[in-house]
């Protein structure tokens, strides 16, 4: 097919439309990473095939089924012991892990913590729809309280894992949160991840209107978008104790941590 | 626009500052009402809807740039 949009020659445009539901974000995460990948490649950092993408399963690690780098969809949950092995073993690549929350922090959130803990050169984005989106709307570790799912008809009774304090707390290099409401910001802080060595940690607040806005009462996706946006807000310097996500009140957007420590790669290899 | 690829989720609409578009009434091959830019002559070339739109559906170009 011939390259129509810009992001085209990063798309493998024979897959597409893509299997996502009507306005779901994880379309607006993929189309932000490609324009920060575009970014780097247009300024010469490194080329397309230099960059690699790992994921496990679920909506969001379908996103490497259409994206026109070097792949792989690995079991559930071990995109990132995947991504640990290519990356010791080539170390001039680019390797991105794309996951969601029942991918990265549910099922794989023992391996996030240790290759967090190595500092390894990896970065890392996590799509955080706060709910199991392709099994049908079951409650996730991130799910907020008093929300309903299809589990959780009297609400959430569970405290929600915060992965930003989480992985603040390691040894790590770069930790930011963004929101698909803000496609400016994802774009920036994928740029800053992708700059820079060691382990780089982006979640990224989206929406699932199909299972997650439909039990509580935002079934049109452009409702769901703007009572996100109604609790969106930005700091440039947040401190990691207002990370927590409470519905309905203020989820704040920022870079929690910005280090330049040397890396695994780095301490492994020599310089 | 790319019209098979929209699935008429509204985003775009919901985000253009200008009110440059508008759901048609016409249907691409699956079936959604795609989005299409009435007002194209109010554009101020932004591109929020290029970054908004899940689907790679919607991409800017500006003339002069």
């Amino acid at each position: 097919m011939d390259i129509i949009h810009p992001l085209d020659r990063y798309l493998r445009t024979d897959r597409l439309p893509h299997i996502w539901c009507p306005g779901c974000g994880i379309g607006i995460v993929i189309s932000a990473m490609l324009r920060a990948i575009d970014r780097h490649i247009s300024e010469g950092h490194f080329t397309q095939d230099d960059v690699a993408t790992v994921s496990g399963i679920g909506c969001t690690a379908r996103a490497t089924l259409y994206l026109n780098f070097d792949s792989a969809h690995v079991i559930h949950g071990r995109a990132i012991p995947f991504a640990i092995g290519l990356k010791v073993i080539k170390p001039n690549l680019k390797v991105i892990v794309i996951g969601g929350d029942g991918d990265i922090a549910a099922i794989g959130g023992n391996h996030l913590l240790h290759s967090a803990r190595r500092n390894m050169d990896i970065t890392v984005i996590m799509v955080n729809n706060m709910v199991y989106g392709m099994t049908g709307g079951q409650v996730a570790p991130t799910t907020p309280m008093k929300v309903y799912t299809t589990t959780t008809p009297y609400g959430n009774l569970e405290y929600p894992l915060n992965l930003i304090k989480l992985v603040s707390s390691l040894n790590t290099n770069y930790v930011a949160r963004a929101s698909v409401t803000h496609p400016h910001l994802i774009e920036r802080y994928i740029y800053n991840a992708l700059s820079r060595d060691g382990f780089s940690f982006i979640e990224v607040i989206s929406i699932c209107p199909e299972v997650f806005g439909r039990h509580i009462g935002f079934r049109n996706p452009v409702e769901l978008f703007n009572k996100l946006k109604s609790m969106i807000k930005f700091k440039a310097k947040p401190s990691i104790d207002e990370s927590d996500i409470v519905w309905g009140k203020e989820i704040v957007l920022g870079e929690y941590v910005n280090e330049y420590k040397s890396g695994f790669i780095k301490l492994l290899y020599g310089s | 626009m790319i019209v098979d690829r929209c699935k008429e989720c509204g985003l775009c609409i919901n985000v253009c500052p200008q009110k440059v578009l508008e759901r048609g009434n016409e249907f691409n091959i699956y079936g959604y009402r795609y989005v299409s830019p009435k007002y194209i002559e109010k554009c101020v070339g932004c591109r929020l809807c290029e970054y908004i739109c899940p689907d790679f559906a919607i991409y800017v170009e500006v003339d002069g740039l």
